[in-house]
């Protein structure tokens, strides 16, 4: 039986038993639900759980557990000459058997030691999931009845349904946590695997960033230095240029939105910034690498500038433009937030707007203003369409914005686009740019996130 | 001297004030009773506030004498707040409303399009129902009203300016040695006596007060019922209260509103003691309220 069908039928088993464990229950209180210690569809639930919830976890085991097991089965069943060829080989032939069993292509022509290998797979398979059907069910069936002749009045059947259903909440809360551990684990280990061949005081002080290795001994110029200073300051560049573009406007639109406009402007302003930060980032790469960085160059060509094709210029201006969205709605959020007794207060004493937003709204908000810029320059720090497109790939060090650079997620990309070896330090080295910019974007945010919330609790 | 001028012509009969227990308007019954003052600092005439469509104050006309402490009663809702925002024009910050009629002082309509709210607001302060200290410093909240006047011209004039304001509030010994510590550390009662510092600072002649005393313990409110009676040998004071027993205390006359109308208004133990309109002495025996 294929597992999707048995999950349907043992589905179908628990809902059988939840009828089966309400109706028992109003059974033995004699058809008065009030003597019962739980709701009757609590008694449904338990035996349905009791159903359901075993023959899932056997499930779950085994099929984790049956692949390995049949194939250690099958190559023991090999002749010795295939079996003792080295692992390398030998993944690849059990691959290929694999293959055959499951009528796909195979990389040579198969011989009859193969073909007899195959179908011993292919049985071994099929006595498996017979055997995994019959043991689910029967599990499923012992547990459901064992629930169903639990049940009683006195059974506190809601207090166990409820605890299962902490469970899940419990689980589904910890799979975020899960996951992200998972990330940063796997990056980690491959990163400790670049440490260990580039020192870790190169890549952290290294002046110079050319990760091209020489394959062979006769290529030129390709010795790989993975120096990650020009990385960051090409990302911090073009993160300034665009938090020099964002912040003030972003700052200032919120201002206008939440202390000047009247509701109708607001009512269209603000979801046209809405739909400004809806756009994708791919889109902002093309309007950059496209139409603002011809235009930088032209422009620059008339003042007598020498401004690259790709700058860090045409990157950082798009990507403040993406960011603006970002700052100007937590800003208007923070401002908001502001009690309305402030402005009275001010406005009180007769100042006007303009100084009671300088000088009680501004002051009163700013931890959380500075609290979403954080956010935002992290946000800048992440951001990769609009570098890869506009930014160019050269890793100059230099602070001048009309010259190319690149930042640590282009370099991710290009690092990892095309084929790959996982064990040279070419590609080994994107993990540890991965690292290092999760710490940085990590740091950001928990200093960001300390801000906002001690700013929550003043006006508590 | 005081001219009683009850241009009422239908007193209401008591029937018609209270229908199958809703109250029925009484904007048509209720005349506009006036008790124009020789000595009025501030003079209201045919006061109509609107809400949008919402008629919130019915052709008011009331006068506040100066050195006078007047109180304001009513049930809520009945515009107290909303009148007393039209003294200073704090109703200006709020889009949908309209004020109409004559508010004067000093014989300039504070409504006339001339006029400047700025120092308008100077010569009317205001304090709120929730102390509401900037997040600043203690020196800073006092400070903050003569800076953006410019009444000031150095730091030893601001220095003074801040410690007069906070000994006129009977706050200067509680707060002398940590004026650079944030007011909004103070306790509640504290915070709404440097908001009356505040207000104080700019040298008002008028200080409107809408509920100060609300948010307030009983401690604390006994204090500050104590600092308006001192308070009233400089300044002109509009208290709005729904206590009664603190109108008795603190008001030389009262004012009674109902459903936006200005019902009556007289000296303070006239309208306790003697109420002259059935619905005035139903709210202050407690009918409704
Ligand atoms: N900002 C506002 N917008 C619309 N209606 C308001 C506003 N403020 C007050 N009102 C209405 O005006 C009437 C008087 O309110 P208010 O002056 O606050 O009463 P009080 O202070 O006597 O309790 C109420 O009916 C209230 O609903
Ligand atoms: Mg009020």
């Amino acid at each position: 039986m294929q597992t999707s069908t048995l999950i349907i039928v043992l589905l179908l088993l628990s809902s059988a038993l939840y009828y089966l464990g309400r109706q028992r229950s109003l059974t033995v209180a004699n058809g008065e639900a009030r003597k019962l210690h739980s709701l009757p569809s609590y008694y449904g639930y338990y035996a349905a759980l009791w159903c359901l919830l075993p023959a899932l976890a056997i499930l779950a085991i085994w099929n984790g557990f049956e692949t390995k097991v049949i194939t250690t089965l099958v190559v023991n069943g090999l002749p010795d000459a295939v079996r003792n060829v080295g692992d390398a080989k030998l993944g690849l032939i059990v691959n290929d058997i694999r293959n055959l069993a499951t009528g796909g292509m195979t990389s040579v022509d198969p011989d009859p030691a193969m073909i007899a290998a195959a179908k011993h797979y292919a049985d071994l398979r099929g006595i498996s999931h017979a055997a995994l059907a019959v043991v689910a069910l029967v599990i499923a069936s012992i547990g459901g009845f064992f629930a169903w002749r639990h049940i009683a009045t006195g059974h506190r059947a809601r207090n166990k349904v409820e605890s299962i259903v902490k469970g899940f909440l419990l689980s589904s809360s910890t799979l975020a946590i899960f996951t992200t551990v998972g990330i940063v684990l796997s990056v980690l280990f491959e990163a400790v695997r670049f440490f260990n061949q580039i020192p870790i005081t190169d890549f952290l002080f290294g002046l110079q960033w050319s990760p091209q290795m020489a394959i062979r001994a006769d290529q030129v110029g390709s010795s790989g230095a993975f120096g990650v200073i020009p990385l960051f300051v090409g990302t911090m560049l073009i993160s300034l240029i665009a938090m020099v573009v964002a912040a003030p406007t972003g700052l200032m639109a919120a201002i206008y939105l939440s202390e000047y406009a009247n509701r109708k402007v607001r009512a269209v302003v603000k979801p046209m910034m809405e739909i400004l930060a809806g756009i994708p980032t791919v889109v902002y790469g093309f309007f950059a690498a496209l139409t603002v960085a011809p235009f930088l160059r032209d422009t620059g060509g008339i003042l007598g500038l020498d401004v690259s094709s790709e700058s860090a210029l045409a990157a950082g201006l798009v990507m403040g433009i993406m960011i603006i969205p970002f700052v100007s709605s937590l800003s208007d959020d923070v401002i908001n937030a502001v009690p309305q007794a402030m402005r009275d207060g001010a406005y009180g004493l007769g100042a006007t707007r303009s100084e009671t937003i300088r000088n009680v709204i501004i002051p009163a908000a700013l931890p959380g203003i500075v609290g979403g810029m954080l956010l935002a320059v992290s946000r800048a720090i992440g951001e990769t369409m609009i570098v890869v497109m506009a930014a160019g790939l050269s890793a100059n060090l230099t602070a001048n914005p009309l010259e190319a650079v690149t930042t640590v997620t282009v370099q991710i990309v290009t690092l990892l686009v095309g084929d790959q070896e996982f064990d040279s330090p070419k590609t080994l080295a994107a993990f540890a740019l991965g690292l290092s910019l999760f710490v940085t974007t990590l740091i950001l945010n928990v200093v960001a996130l300390h801000v906002v919330r001690k700013y929550r609790e003043q006006y508590e | 001297m005081e001219i009683a001028m009850n241009t009422s012509e239908a007193v209401m009969s008591p029937e018609s004030t209270i229908e199958n227990g809703v109250l029925a308007p009484v904007r048509d019954a209720v005349g506009t009773p006036l008790l124009a003052r020789e000595d009025a600092r501030m003079t209201c005439r045919n006061v109509n506030v609107y809400y949008g469509e919402k008629h919130a104050i019915h052709d008011v006309s009331l006068d506040i004498g100066k050195n006078e402490v007047i109180a304001m009663i009513g049930p809520s809702g009945c515009g107290k707040s909303t009148f007393l925002r039209c003294l200073n024009r704090m109703n200006d910050t709020i889009d949908i409303c309209r004020v109409q009629g004559q508010i004067r002082i000093d014989d300039q309509d504070i409504y006339d399009k001339s006029v400047d709210v700025v120092p308008l607001r100077a010569q009317v302060g205001m304090v709120f129902q929730k102390p509401n200290p900037f997040p600043k410093s203690i020196y800073d909240n006092i400070a903050y009203g003569p800076r953006i006047h410019g009444l000031s011209n150095n730091r030893t004039d601001l220095d003074e300016i801040v410690q007069g304001s906070l000994q006129k509030a009977g706050l200067w010994e509680e707060v002398k040695d940590r004026l650079d510590q944030p007011g909004t550390g103070l306790s509640g009662g504290q915070q709404q006596r440097l908001c009356i510092a505040r207000a104080i600072a700019v040298s008002p002649e008028v200080i409107l007060m809408d509920e100060p005393c609300s948010a307030l313990d009983p401690i604390a409110t006994a204090r500050i019922e104590e600092l308006i009676d001192e308070l009233r040998s400089n300044f002109t004071i509009a208290i709005v209260t729904h206590s009664m027993q603190q109108a008795a205390r603190v008001s030389q006359r009262t004012a009674y509103f109902h459903l936006g109308d200005l019902v009556e208004v007289g000296p303070t133990e006239e309208i306790f003691t003697n109420p002259s309109h059935k619905l005035t002495e139903d709210y202050i025996t407690g009918r409704f309220g």
